[in-house]
């Protein structure tokens, strides 16, 4: 622990130059790339915590969806000896070793936006999130009350098991009567895919995007089908756009997991355990929150700014 | 065979030297027939499998010839970068930041949109000598000095946007583009009367709505025919067509002769940053946003439609008229799977095979073609 001790406060007075005995470094690793806009907020949360709490902060991302890649970040993290770990956990297989390691290391990680299923037996101490399948379920519910017959999901990355999951459960939710349509992640390509499918598919009334880059296409796409007000749009995630789109009328529903608080949180309780060793116990749940017509206003500022 | 020429064709070409061919002959020998052959085959299976799903209806139509539309922009420049011996794979990162550089001064700082979209141009004028010059200047493969700015763009995009949006996406363009005159030339349709008027007459299914389907022809399909039109008249009537033929081909002969091979290339290397700017302008103004994210992969599909147009990889050979029926094939196999009702699951695999036996058919048909000589 003394050793322990001594290098953090050697890695911080090399870091800063400052040599103040509340002033501790986390290291957060995740595994969105930081070109997509949900991972943006995210970070945003993070900045935003480590000027609040004082603390130093490096955030750390793959460039590309890559669990090796990831799981020698976390490695590498671990070899500077951070006072606290955040990190995401999309695939427990890969990444358990490395976070294994910082855990036996002494370093308290706490696990952020997916590892909820996993958390526990790696010896995470919390975790901050949003069950993606129970949010994808309750889009489905939400859905099938509103009278919709057949619904759609438009997954914009598959092989993403967190966007895999919300799929899997929208069509739960929709008690089946629902299908699943890949897409690319290029505007014009997913406009034109589903005015195409929707041509072959007449009978499609509820539509839900996992994110802006698939809901802003599909909303025009259903503009140019003609089929406005006759087709319901939910998209997880918010951004301009959806949020403009839901208060014109033309979108339902976002769903929103805050995940401003996925990358706030972490840092926060991080500082306050190194700090006086309290943290809280189990999970802390971020969403699902539903935006709607109703809340909208409150939320388009907020947006704009980076943070929901 | 030749005997039967044309009239015509003999009293123009009176030199002994010149062995005539039938126009028919001629076609067999371009580069872009193996591509013409290749999307009548695609299109037969389509035919075949999707015939009767729509997709060959007019808003079927209009819809893949859309997505084929703007691959085909960036596909034509690469096509004329190609033939003259280089590659440029930081087109799909360009197409990101040229975009965000449309974006960023009007929702941001509130500029005019006219304005923007110039300075994304003069901007891609700039980033395109660059490349260009540095390819020529430190002679290293374009493949390393492109694959170099393909991250730099890439990063530059993303972090710039962060640093001054702090998100990844900047949008709300959709009011600034509007009744703006330079905004308009990348935005909307073209022949609306046209189809509403096909449509009151029962020429054009309509929608839920009792709208056209088709409302009018999107204007990147303009910009397409219009590049490709440039490309293909620079490439066979020009000097500066020749020039681009004679770097690919041997530049070393070439610059003997008196070409200017590296202006060629600068030149070539600003056309293609160009085309990655009007796709980049198109998609914004057409999606009423910017992001980070957009263009990824474009370079390599700009390619796979030049090498699926018959173009060489090694340079000197050649069509824009290829890489317009490349990005053909390529847009009406992407966007063929949603009217298969083939699961999307398999969207990838069905995607290679049919780019693999396009272009295998491509090389027999040309193969066959000028073996006959």
């Amino acid at each position: 622990m003394k050793k322990l001790v001594i290098a953090a406060v050697t890695a911080i007075s090399t870091y800063c130059g400052m040599l103040t005995a509340d002033t501790s470094r986390v290291v957060v690793v995740s595994h969105g790339q930081p070109q997509d806009p949900f991972w943006s907020v995210v970070k945003n949360g993070v900045d935003e915590a480590a000027k609040e709490a004082q603390v130093k902060v490096e955030y750390r991302a793959p460039d590309t969806f890559d669990m090796v890649k990831m799981a020698q970040i976390i490695d590498a993290a671990i070899a500077t000896k951070p006072n606290g770990l955040v990190v995401s956990i999309p695939d427990k297989d890969a990444l358990s070793d490395s976070i294994k390691k910082a855990v036996n290391n002494g370093i308290p990680v706490i696990s952020m936006n997916s590892g909820a299923d996993a958390y526990k037996q790696l010896g995470v101490k919390l975790h901050v999130g949003q069950s993606e399948y129970l949010a994808g379920k309750g889009a489905g519910e939400r859905m099938r009350q509103a009278g919709v017959k057949n619904g759609l999901c438009i997954n914009h990355e598959q092989g993403n098991a967190g966007l895999d999951q919300r799929c899997d459960g929208f069509v739960e939710g929709m008690k089946g009567k629902a299908a699943i349509l890949a897409v690319s992640t290029d505007p014009t390509e997913i406009r034109n895919a589903l005015l195409a499918y929707l041509n072959k598919n007449r009978n499609i009334d509820g539509i839900l995007t996992l994110g802006p880059i698939g809901a802003d296409p599909t909303i025009a796409a259903i503009e140019q089908a003609g089929a406005a007000g006759k087709v319901k749009i939910g998209s997880f995630d918010l951004s301009p756009a959806i949020l403009k789109a839901i208060k014109k009328g033309s979108m339902d529903f976002a769903i929103d997991q805050q995940q401003y608080l996925q990358g706030y949180l972490p840092v926060i309780f991080l500082a306050q355990y190194s700090k006086y060793g309290v943290l809280p116990n189990g999970e802390v749940q971020t969403g699902p929150g539903f935006v709607t017509k109703e809340n909208a206003n409150q939320v388009v500022e907020l947006s704009k700014k980076g943070i929901r | 065979m030749n005997s039967t020429t044309t009239a015509s064709a003999v009293d123009i070409a009176k030199d002994e030297r010149l062995r005539n061919q039938s126009i028919i002959r001629k076609a067999m020998h371009r580069p872009e027939l193996g591509a013409v052959a290749g999307a009548l085959l695609v299109f037969g299976f389509f035919g075949i499998f999707a015939g009767d799903s729509g997709m060959f209806s007019a808003s079927g139509t209009i819809n893949f010839l859309e997505v084929s539309a703007q691959l085909g922009i960036i596909a034509v420049a690469a096509a004329l970068l190609m033939i003259a011996g280089e590659f440029d794979l930081s087109i799909g990162s360009m197409i990101a930041f040229s975009g965000l550089v449309v974006a960023i001064p009007v929702s941001v700082w509130g500029l005019p949109m006219w304005m923007a979209i110039i300075i994304a141009f003069i901007g891609a004028v700039g980033i395109g000598y660059l490349n260009g010059y540095l390819v020529v200047r430190t002679k290293l493969p374009s493949f390393i000095v492109t694959l170099a700015f393909l991250f730099i763009l890439r990063g530059l995009a993303i972090g710039f946007t962060r640093l001054i949006t702090g998100r990844t996406q900047v949008g709300g363009l959709k009011e600034a583009a509007e009744n703006d005159w330079l905004a308009s030339l990348f935005h909307g349709e073209v022949g609306t009367s046209l189809f509403s008027w096909l449509a009151k007459i029962g020429w054009l299914e309509t929608n839920f709505a009792g709208q056209p389907m088709v409302t009018g022809i999107p204007v990147s399909i303009i910009w397409w025919m219009v590049i490709a039109a440039l490309a293909t008249w620079v490439l066979l009537m020009t000097r500066f067509g020749n020039w681009i033929f004679a770097c690919g081909g041997d530049a070393n002969a070439a610059r003997n002769v008196g070409v200017p091979v590296n202006k060629v290339k600068i030149t070539l290397f600003i056309f293609t940053a160009l085309a990655a700017t009007v796709f980049a302008c198109l998609q914004v103004l057409d999606a009423g946003s910017a992001d980070t994210n957009r263009g990824l992969l474009k370079e390599f599909e700009a390619i796979i439609a030049v090498v699926i147009g018959g173009a060489l990889l090694t340079g000197g050979y050649g069509s824009a008229i290829g890489a317009v029926f490349g990005a053909l094939i390529f847009g009406t196999v992407q966007m063929g799977i949603f009217y298969t009702g083939v699961n999307t699951d398999w969207f990838k695999v069905f995607m290679g095979v049919m780019m693999l036996l396009a272009v295998m058919f491509n090389n027999y048909v040309r193969k066959k073609a000028t073996e006959s000589h």
